[in-house]
């Protein structure tokens, strides 16, 4: 194969890669705005917790889990923690000024980020290689395992959530609520608890992002869900926030942009050029690429 | 009446406990280094090599026939808390000396205050060259980022034999960076380098840079940095299939702890290798075992050798007077050491060789000492 191509790919690999996590990630936000119009700020740190349970997990346990149990123990322990972040912090302002929940998220997430610098130490830990990080060759170009994975456990993923939010009771429940959520509590729905499935599931999402994000770069440490937080953040904004295939399609394309920036132009521009198009966006289309106007969600 | 005799009361007292300070009836070292924190290894190094050098000291019947006290701060790596740490030292502790800071950030953000203050210092591990440049009173036990760099370039091109090679370095570290563009100055001269990568603190995913490194030409790879970001990358180069080797500098010590796998069959350039056979290494090796359970680092030897030397030099001027102190560094010629001899040029630098290390089953391996010169 040419070799500029064979390195083209290799890029556009490594986008999709980190690509797919920051869609993880990306989705929680924007459920959870798409609900109560609220940016869980915290998200990111709900990502690094659901690192570090899986490196809890993996390391403490004496018996070699198999991955997908710690993965899915990790989502679990992270879904509960997203259910207890809603009741102790947010519930209570859904009537309350904006202003004071945003507050009050970004509060939360300075406060998870140094409850795990007092239980788990600022030290970066070495993750344990779940999934292998061998290249598998695939027409030539080898790819590691671990972005095999990543790349398809996402999609996966992705594409059961949409199914869930089509077609079931919950799923249309909460696409209700997000609508409007008084007309939805008048035809008999939960509102409560189609607000806490929500939480469940983003942060069960970014939990798996952050398992994902620690095998392949190595490491868990305190912050690690700042960047990544942000940068998912702006993925979900650029997609239209409030749409679940929005944060997807936005996931993917700062991933990939971000990547090419620094393969090709320079790594000093690569988060200047992403926050960048944030700007851009945000300029000439308010809502999004997939922006809040689309009927249908996903 | 009342207030008057309260006030009174009040100055003498403060009168008379200011008089119990300053009496020299010990030699008081001062510490600076991240304790806590990211970097706390490399900290807690300085402080136990040091306080190794200080019992040893006192055992041996002290400086001048006085006890030595060893006063450390946490510095967190961060410039402001170090130069807090400094102004505790010198005001609050009253040291004669110090032996620090550890990292050269903090280094150069404390300096301007010791040139000021002509207290003696004598830092056992900043590399950057700034530190000791125009500064009478500050020397260094170690090499500078410059040298470093330019002895690995050496290395590269006359031991490793490479003649294209990529850089990757930290553009958000001043050692990092010292280190990377000292190198690319000598090699250029030598070989080609064919990429020039950079990555920033805050960074995760190299994936994108290896990717570049590896369509290159480059038959290896200069990695200055430390063992956080340093064994990330090897991690993922190792993932990435990479079978050319790694060089770095001293910040690569410990590597072997975490990354061993990842980093068998790199090289990186130390002050010392413990696996030296010269007796004054090994009798520091057990030595610092025993009293504090684990291996010591470079930075430790470092810190050891920095407080013997300013033992020495107090010795020789026969005082604790700074100007004496900063008299007798500067003629001090101390050839037995753990990480060489210690004699400083006009500078405050060391004149000394730098022991090329080979990571092979999680063991030091010396492959060579390098003069830069």
């Amino acid at each position: 194969m040419n070799a500029d191509l064979e390195l083209f790919i290799r890029q556009l690999i490594n986008g999709l890669n980190t690509g797919s996590i920051y869609a993880l990630i990306a989705i929680g936000y924007t459920m959870v705005y798409g609900i109560i119009k609220l940016i869980n700020f915290a998200h990111g740190e709900i990502m690094m917790f659901g690192a570090y349970f899986a490196f809890l997990f993996a390391t403490t346990i004496p018996t070699d889990l198999p991955f997908l149990v710690i993965v899915i123990m990790a989502m679990v322990l992270a879904a509960l923690m997203g259910v207890a972040t809603e009741k102790i912090a947010y519930k209570r302002l859904r009537t309350a000024p904006r202003i004071s929940a945003l507050i009050t998220a970004i509060g939360m997430s300075l406060f998870l980020q140094n409850l795990a610098l007092l239980i788990f130490k600022p030290q970066p830990k070495v993750m344990p290689e779940l999934i292998s990080k061998k290249a598998i060759i695939i027409f030539g170009i080898g790819v590691p395992q671990i972005t095999l994975y990543t790349i398809g456990i996402s999609i996966l993923m992705m594409i059961i959530l949409s199914i869930f939010i089509k077609k079931t009771k919950a799923g249309k429940a909460m696409r209700a609520v997000s609508q409007d959520k008084d007309a939805a509590m008048l035809m008999g729905i939960n509102v409560d608890g189609i607000i806490s499935l929500t939480f469940a599931i983003g942060s069960a999402l970014g939990a798996l992002g952050g398992v994902f994000y620690s095998i392949a770069y190595t490491q868990v440490y305190p912050t690690m869900g700042v960047m990544p937080g942000l940068k998912a953040f702006i993925a979900a904004v650029f997609g239209g926030i409030g749409n679940v295939g929005g944060a997807m399609l936005g996931g993917y394309v700062i991933g990939i942009i971000e990547t090419m920036t620094k393969g090709y132009i320079s790594s000093r521009w690569a988060d200047a050029l992403v926050f960048g198009i944030l700007i851009l966006v945000l300029l000439f289309k308010p809502s999004g690429i997939l922006g809040k106007n689309v009927k249908e969600k996903v | 009446m009342k207030k008057l005799l309260l006030i009174i009361l009040t100055l003498s007292f403060t009168l008379l406990l200011s008089a119990c300070n300053g009496v020299d009836d010990t030699v008081r070292l001062g510490t600076i280094g991240p304790l806590t924190g990211d970097y706390s290894m490399y900290g807690v190094s300085v402080k136990n090599g040091a306080q190794l050098a200080v019992d040893e000291l006192n055992e041996a019947g002290g400086i001048l026939g006085k006890t030595v006290e060893l006063i450390s701060y946490d510095s967190k790596g961060d410039p402001t808390e170090g130069v807090n740490a400094y102004n505790r030292l010198r005001d609050e502790d009253e040291i004669h000396a110090l032996i620090g800071g550890t990292f050269s950030g903090v280094t150069l953000a404390i300096k301007e205050l010791a040139v000021e203050d002509n207290m003696p210092v004598l830092t056992p591990t900043a590399t950057h060259p700034d530190v000791t440049l125009d500064a009478d009173n500050v020397f260094r036990a170690c090499y500078t980022d410059s040298y470093q760099g330019k002895v690995a370039a050496i290395f590269v091109d006359e031991t490793i034999e490479a003649e294209n090679v990529a850089v990757l370095y930290n553009r958000d570290d001043a050692y990092s960076e010292g280190l990377a563009l000292a190198f690319i100055e000598e090699f250029e001269s030598r070989g080609t380098v064919v990429e020039t990568l950079t990555f920033g603190a805050q960074d995760d995913d190299y994936s994108s840079l290896l990717t570049v490194i590896q369509a290159s030409s480059a038959e290896a790879v200069f990695l200055p940095g430390y063992v956080a970001e340093v064994g990330a990358i090897l991690t993922q180069a190792a993932a990435a299939g990479m079978e050319i080797p790694f060089i770095g500098g001293d910040g690569w010590d410990s590597i072997e702890v975490d990354y061993a796998d990842v980093a068998d069959g790199d090289y990186f350039g130390n002050h010392y290798a413990k696996t030296d056979e010269a007796e004054i290494v090994q009798n520091f090796v057990t030595n610092y075992i025993e009293e504090f359970g684990s291996s010591p680092t470079a930075l430790a030897a470092l810190a050891y050798d920095a407080v013997y030397a300013m033992a020495n030099a107090m010795e020789d001027a026969g005082s604790l007077d700074a100007d004496a102190i900063i008299a007798a560094l500067k003629d001090l010629d101390m050839t037995e050491a753990v990480t060489g001899s210690i004699k400083f040029d006009e500078n405050g630098d060391p004149i000394k060789s730098i022991t090329m290390i080979q990571i092979i089953d999680g063991e030091h391996v010396v492959v060579d000492k390098v003069e830069g010169n």
